[in-house]
């Protein structure tokens, strides 16, 4: 008995000394310190974050309030957990890029609508923003992140696999059917894949609505309450899908990698950003996606930059964002994503900084595809959404698929995060 | 020879002492002095466990009794409604059930093949110590590297069904179907991680005395029973350990499942701490996931309690 009481003495000693110690939070900040800035971006790459350090020096350079702007770079994959997680434990950004993270923060107020700002500051050109790339971001008429980056998916082609297998496509008139019967042709002839939905790997299904949108197919209503995976579109165009995985072999199957970039896939449906990724091992062409039986249609992936709410420096964080992505600074962000600017939305200018795609190739697969684009499928608890949906999906890939059972199945299991 | 007597000498107290006399014993005996000193020698460690062990689970079972918007902070006290989740959880009896084929597979596999080993490399010819060091070595390699490989490894057209499909076997899409797909997780932990038991196992069976068997085989008894009446008595302490730590490495197991299979296909390989994972950091439910990982908790500690009073039927202690 004396001898649990001692544990248990030591026990509560140790404990309050570690609560004590855990809840010693950072000293505060003494009044009048210039602010400290922090953006988390998931961008690794050099000369992207050169670029924007050198907006940030430039913006220093005239607000003495800021002392330091830090761009922390997080891995894409852990992108949304390491952010929220940031967010969670008291050590938010002030500024961060986001993703399909953006509806959560939205309806969390987690962000600080931007409209206001931005509308009443000289120079800025409110009006000059695509509308059709605003709505993603805003709720309620107020925009909460500025969409720097969007990026329409586009169809790539190996055209020396393509003349290896003795096919032939014509771009202006390319149908879905036809990608599969050349990829199907590609994969018998030369053993190499057909066409590839990069990212898709039989787990993060919302890239199929690349395919889908084109059967005029949708993973929800219009207000993100209903499912709508068991129409009778989707169902065609899962049964597409599966066709080209098990029958046909225009796509690899499940467990089965390739990569279009490294020349072994025929086509493939990535966003316009991936061009960087072409090494010139083989010719390629940059097209529009195929026409489905809804027609033609154009589907577009997007990231934005806002303001956390959290932020102890919200001011200056607001006014930062406002110079990054005034026209100046836009334009020269623009050399790595579509801008949402019309002014800066032609195919030449676009061209100007773009090393691998030219000016016509960039009209036609980014200019004229982004006014009437869709976005990926986007909702709050996207990773809770794409986990289930995964789930239920995974029975999809098998030979002896039921086709509309796990489209069903896809509903009910996603259908109570829709209602919530 | 005379001897002297001396008067017995005077003892001087100083009068603090005296006062300290009068004001009754000394607060600092030997026994509290000794007891302080234990203390402080153990203060790191119990400040050690305090902050990354004791508040952990103080504060996962404050979360398990809230609901947190983490993206503004707010925690509203919700009561027991995460434990009464647990029992309308459609996706938890299938978690339950793959970490109990996962664990109990590694356990049993890991277990079996380590002492396997250990027996085989208990012997003395050449290269033993090449060997021994072979299957060792997978224990070092990072986690998450061996697991990457043996990822690629196991797709379709990966290099386990290339050698397969060179003896003209097809093999399965190993990570695509529920059965194989668990088979290969197990498999992959169960390579990194045998070395450890194999080299436990290899000194528990070194320390078996060499009379013992000499006067077995001059009773005549078989290798079997050799095995079974001496080896097995003499290492169930060693066993014993290996069962405990082979099964709390099990259910901790998060790694291999994240890069291999992501809980896939079907849920069949999602284990009780990747879906705790999955609900407290992918999908921002805090409350639940720690809700979760306290019943995760009681497991390892039930199972472990269990393991160790059940160690007076079969382990075997010298003394």
């Amino acid at each position: 008995m004396i001898r649990a009481k001692k544990v248990l003495t030591a026990v509560a000693l140790t404990t309050a000394l570690g609560l004590a110690a855990a809840c010693a939070g950072p000293s505060p900040e003494a009044p009048g310190t210039a602010a400290e800035l922090r953006m988390t971006v998931w961008t690794s790459n050099e000369a992207q974050l050169k670029l924007l350090t050198s907006i940030g020096d430039a913006y220093r350079a005239d607000h003495p309030e800021v002392s330091k702007i830090t761009f922390e770079s997080l891995p894409f994959a852990d992108y949304n957990t390491t952010l929220t997680t940031q967010i969670a434990g008291g050590n938010a950004p002030d500024l961060a890029w986001m993703g399909d993270l953006s509806k959560d923060l939205i309806a969390s107020d987690a962000l600080v609508g931007l409209t206001d700002k931005l509308k009443a500051t000289d120079g800025w050109q409110y009006d000059d923003l695509l509308g059709s790339v605003t709505a993603e971001f805003s709720r309620d008429g107020t925009l909460y992140a500025y969409p720097f980056s969007n990026s329409p998916f586009a169809l790539y082609v190996n055209t020396d696999l393509l003349a290896k297998a003795g096919q032939k496509v014509n771009p202006a008139t390319l149908t879905w059917d036809q990608v599969a019967a050349a990829g199907a042709a590609v994969h018998a002839k030369t053993g190499k894949a057909g066409f590839v939905i990069r990212d898709f790997d039989y787990k993060s299904w919302n890239t199929l609505a690349t395919v889908w949108t084109g059967w005029g197919a949708a993973a929800w209503s219009a207000d993100g309450k209903t499912c709508t995976f068991a129409s009778p579109e989707m169902e065609q165009a899962f049964t597409f899908l599966h066709d080209a995985a098990f029958k046909t072999k225009a796509m690899p199957g499940p467990g089965t990698t390739a990569d279009f970039f490294a020349g072994d896939a025929a086509f493939t449906i990535a966003q316009v950003s991936r061009a960087s990724l072409l090494t010139g091992s083989f010719k390629f062409g940059l097209y529009a996606l195929p026409t489905g039986p809804a027609g033609k249609y154009a589907v577009l992936g997007q990231a934005g930059v806002g303001v956390l709410a959290s932020s102890k420096h919200q001011d200056q964080a607001k006014d930062f964002l406002v110079y990054l992505t005034n026209p100046v600074n836009a334009e020269k962000l623009a050399q790595f994503f579509p801008p949402p600017r019309k002014s800066l939305l032609t195919g030449a200018k676009l061209a100007a900084n773009n090393k691998v795609l030219n000016a016509t190739q960039l009209q036609t697969a980014v200019v004229d595809q982004l006014p009437n684009a869709v976005t990926l499928p986007n909702h709050t608890s996207p990773a809770e959404i794409a986990q289930k949906g995964k789930t239920a999906l995974d029975a999809m890939w098998r030979a002896d698929a039921d086709i509309p059972a796990v489209l069903r199945s896809v509903c009910t299991a996603i259908e109570p995060i829709l209602a919530k | 020879m005379t001897t002297t007597t001396q008067p017995p000498e005077q003892v001087v107290v100083p009068a603090a002492a005296k006062a300290r006399r009068a004001s009754g014993p000394s607060f600092w005996t030997t026994r509290r002095r000794d007891v302080l000193t234990g203390y402080l020698f153990i203060l790191p460690q119990l400040a050690g466990v305090a902050v990354f062990v004791l508040l952990p689970v103080g504060m996962a079972i404050w979360y398990s009794l809230n609901d947190w918007n983490v993206f503004t902070g707010k925690q509203t006290f919700v009561g027991g409604e995460n434990y009464a989740a647990l029992a309308d959880d459609p996706q938890l009896p299938k978690v339950l059930l793959a970490t109990v084929i996962f664990s109990g597979g590694v356990v049993v596999v890991n277990i079996t093949l380590g002492l396997l080993i250990a027996v085989l490399l208990n012997r003395r010819f050449r290269g033993v110590t090449l060997f021994r060091t072979l299957f060792f070595s997978p224990v070092v390699v990072s986690v998450v590297a061996w697991t990457l490989v043996w990822g690629f490894l196991l797709q379709d057209n990966g290099g386990i069904n290339g050698l397969l499909g060179a003896v003209g076997i097809d093999g399965p899409n190993w990570l695509q179907h529920g059965d194989t797909a668990m088979v290969s997780v197990v498999i992959t932990q169960v390579i990194r991680s045998v070395g450890v038991n194999m080299v436990l196992f290899l000194a528990a069976l070194q320390g078996v005395p060499e009379e013992l068997y000499e006067a077995a085989r001059i009773d005549g008894a078989s290798s079997r029973s050799v095995f079974a009446r001496i080896t097995l008595p003499l290492i169930s302490p060693t066993l014993l350990l290996t069962v405990i730590v082979t099964v709390v490495g099990a259910l901790q197991s998060f790694a291999q499942i994240a890069v291999l299979t992501g809980g896939g296909p079907e849920l069949s390989t999602t284990v009780l701490v990747y879906y705790v994972f999955q609900q407290a950091f992918e999908f921002n439910d805090i409350g639940y996931g720690s809700t979760l990982a306290l019943m995760l908790l009681s497991f390892v500690m039930l199972l472990t309690l269990l393991q160790w009073q059940l160690r007076r039927k079969w382990v075997f202690y010298e003394d």
